[in-house]
């Protein structure tokens, strides 16, 4: 079967410096990435890439088997999801609205909204537990209410991939775990979503996320691109990446790795 | 917001616009009744109030709709392009292109069509101007485009500065009233109703795009929003807008920065209500401007641009005052 996201030899550049170079990557539906680096290792860029909104200076992306330059930005957009790491709003819309911006790429209609979209707004509003904000302007939300918003706007997207810049970021302690259960259930191929979309996405999307949380990638990605610096990448499942040696490596400090209650933490030493 | 109230409040702005053209014809120093409009329609009307009506007060009203429609659309557009609160159809500097244009026919003692016709290269040289420097850079920031038009209006401006200071004081006084915005010569023809209303239809079908575009470049090419070519043809086509309006009725401030805020605060954000209401209110605002402003101190006729900020200002400091701050 061809895979939802194929990545071939991708050289990525930031000025002079190489960000990763000769990097391959093949992601199946239902897989959960994780991408882990330095700041300024070029995990944004990265995933940038993999939404077709920069061009590798070599290598090629290939979303369901078609290179992301033949695609239309729609196109693209049908399939793949971004999560971004900042919002602008200059201009400010309620939080309704922006999450409906979500369906843009699904809707036909130039001028009337039709009621299977709000529909679908409302519930990514209501999984993400600010239904209550709906009519709220979204200048007026705290960090941690707008990044709930970016990703409320994403799930009414319904991507196939997921693309995530940092999504724990500004999000509680205690609100994390429910996210990522959220985001893994649509990885899983959500019951509850087949009834509503008609199309045959029954598998479930894949998720790659970036994050400079190791623990977090630890415990919910089974694979990890690990950007080192100077171009190198490590790529693999998540067991034989997050190593304390490849751990230290790439972020310049001695870690130290520890087993409790059946799961694998690390500290920096 | 409910389904319902969107076509409520464009049915009150059709209203209203409605009111305001009607207003506009039976004002002046010619008295004319609501009796005399509606003789007109059936083609029975005195000699004397038909030439009034045909020669003088439709043609300058529809001109005053037209301009106050265009610069409104133009804001929305640049507010969305440049994701400004603050930009206005003029802070690309294409007015003071276009002023610099019109002064010289001035000051060379030319009128009528020259003026627009001068007007209407200097606003182009500006446009070209400004869409060179920053497409030759290849930044299409926001910021980039937005110093590369205060810079380039700065310039227009030391030039205004300088014909207005040479010139005989004869003509100033048209210079003046060219650069504060004035009806009194306006004229609109097919082609420009024929720009409004391909740029209004064009507009509102890229209505949900730019709803999306004002969250940012990179949230609206992921959402699938081809984002250089949609802001390139917001940048022509809110100086296409712009042309229209300064060409016909010189630099009328304020239409074009306060008409879409009000109807932003009064909370038609979404370009899909913004746009069609921009067009009614900046319209019938310009319409009302204009009528207050030839009858205020009627016979002396005053410059309309006067008129747009004396009744602007306090409105949007009311509307400022009023909404909620949510």
């Amino acid at each position: 079967m061809t895979p939802l996201l194929t990545a071939d030899n991708l050289l990525l550049c930031a000025g002079p410096r190489t960000l990763c170079s000769g990097l391959s990557l093949r992601v199946e539906q239902g897989q959960r990435w994780g991408l882990l680096g330095k700041n300024g290792a070029g995990k944004t860029s990265l995933l940038h890439t993999l939404a077709g909104l920069r061009t590798p200076r070599e290598g090629t992306v290939l979303l369901d088997g078609t290179p992301l330059a033949a695609l239309s930005p729609a196109q693209i957009a049908e399939v793949v999801g971004l999560l971004l790491q900042e919002s602008v709003d200059a201009l400010p819309s309620t939080v309704l609205e922006t999450a409906l911006l979500g369906r843009h790429p699904h809707t036909k209609n130039r001028l009337f909204d039709n009621a299977e979209d709000l529909a679908i707004a409302h519930e990514a509003l209501r999984k993400l537990g600010i239904e209550s904000l709906a009519q709220r302007a979204v200048n007026s939300l705290s960090g941690g209410e707008r990044q709930r918003l970016a990703l409320a706007m994403l799930l009414a997207q319904r991507p196939r991939l997921l693309l995530l810049d940092e999504p724990s970021n500004h999000l509680d302690l205690g609100f994390q775990t429910p996210l990522i259960h959220l985001l893994l259930s649509q990885a899983r191929g959500n019951p509850e979503e087949t009834i509503i979309s008609s199309d045959s996405v029954s598998q479930g999307a894949a998720v790659i996320m970036a994050t400079h949380d190791i623990n977090l990638a630890a415990r919910v990605c089974d694979n990890i691109v690990l950007m080192i610096g100077d171009g190198e990448t490590l790529v693999g499942k998540a067991v034989d990446v997050l190593t304390e040696e490849n751990l230290a490596k790439a972020y310049d400090c001695p870690i130290a790795r520890v087993e409790n209650e059946g799961r694998t933490l690390f500290y920096p030493l | 917001m409910s389904q319902f109230q969107p076509f409520r409040l464009l049915l009150i702005a059709l209203l209203a616009a409605f009111a305001s053209v009607l207003v506009s014809l039976l004002s002046g120093s010619v008295e004319l009744s609501f009796d005399d409009l509606i003789a007109y329609t059936v083609g029975d009307i005195p000699a004397l109030q038909r030439q009034v009506l045909e020669d003088i007060r439709l043609p300058r009203t529809l001109a005053a709709f037209v301009t106050g429609a265009a610069l409104a659309l133009a804001g929305v557009l640049m507010q969305v392009l440049l994701r400004n609160p603050l930009a206005d159809p003029y802070i690309l500097g294409l007015s003071g292109g276009a002023a610099v244009g019109a002064l010289a026919s001035i000051m060379l003692g030319l009128g009528g069509w020259w003026l627009s016709g001068t007007a209407f290269v200097g606003a182009l040289v500006s446009v070209g101007v400004v869409f060179g420097i920053a497409s030759r850079s290849g930044r299409w920031s926001t910021t980039h485009l937005l110093l590369t038009g205060v810079v380039v209006s700065a310039g227009w401006g030391a030039l205004i500065n300088l014909m207005l200071s040479t010139s005989a004081s004869a003509s100033v006084q048209g210079m003046l009233f060219w650069l504060m915005g004035d009806l009194s010569q306006s004229r609109v023809g097919l082609m420009q109703i024929g720009i409004l209303i391909t740029g209004s239809a064009l507009a509102l079908r890229a209505a949900r795009s730019l709803n999306v575009l004002v969250r940012g470049d990179l949230v609206a090419a992921s959402l699938g929003v081809h984002v250089n070519g949609l802001r390139l043809s917001l940048f022509f086509g809110a100086s296409l807008l712009t042309v229209i309006a300064v060409t016909t009725a010189g630099s009328v401030g304020f239409v074009g920065l306060v008409v879409p805020h009000m109807l932003r605060l009064t909370g038609a954000r979404d370009h899909r209500l913004l746009i069609p209401f921009s067009l009614l209110a900046g319209g019938t605002f310009l319409v009302v401007a204009d009528t207050l402003a030839r009858t205020l101190l009627a016979p002396q006729q005053l410059p309309v641009g006067v008129i747009t900020a004396l009744i602007g200002v306090p409105s949007f400091i009311a509307i400022l005052r009023s909404a909620p701050s949510r």
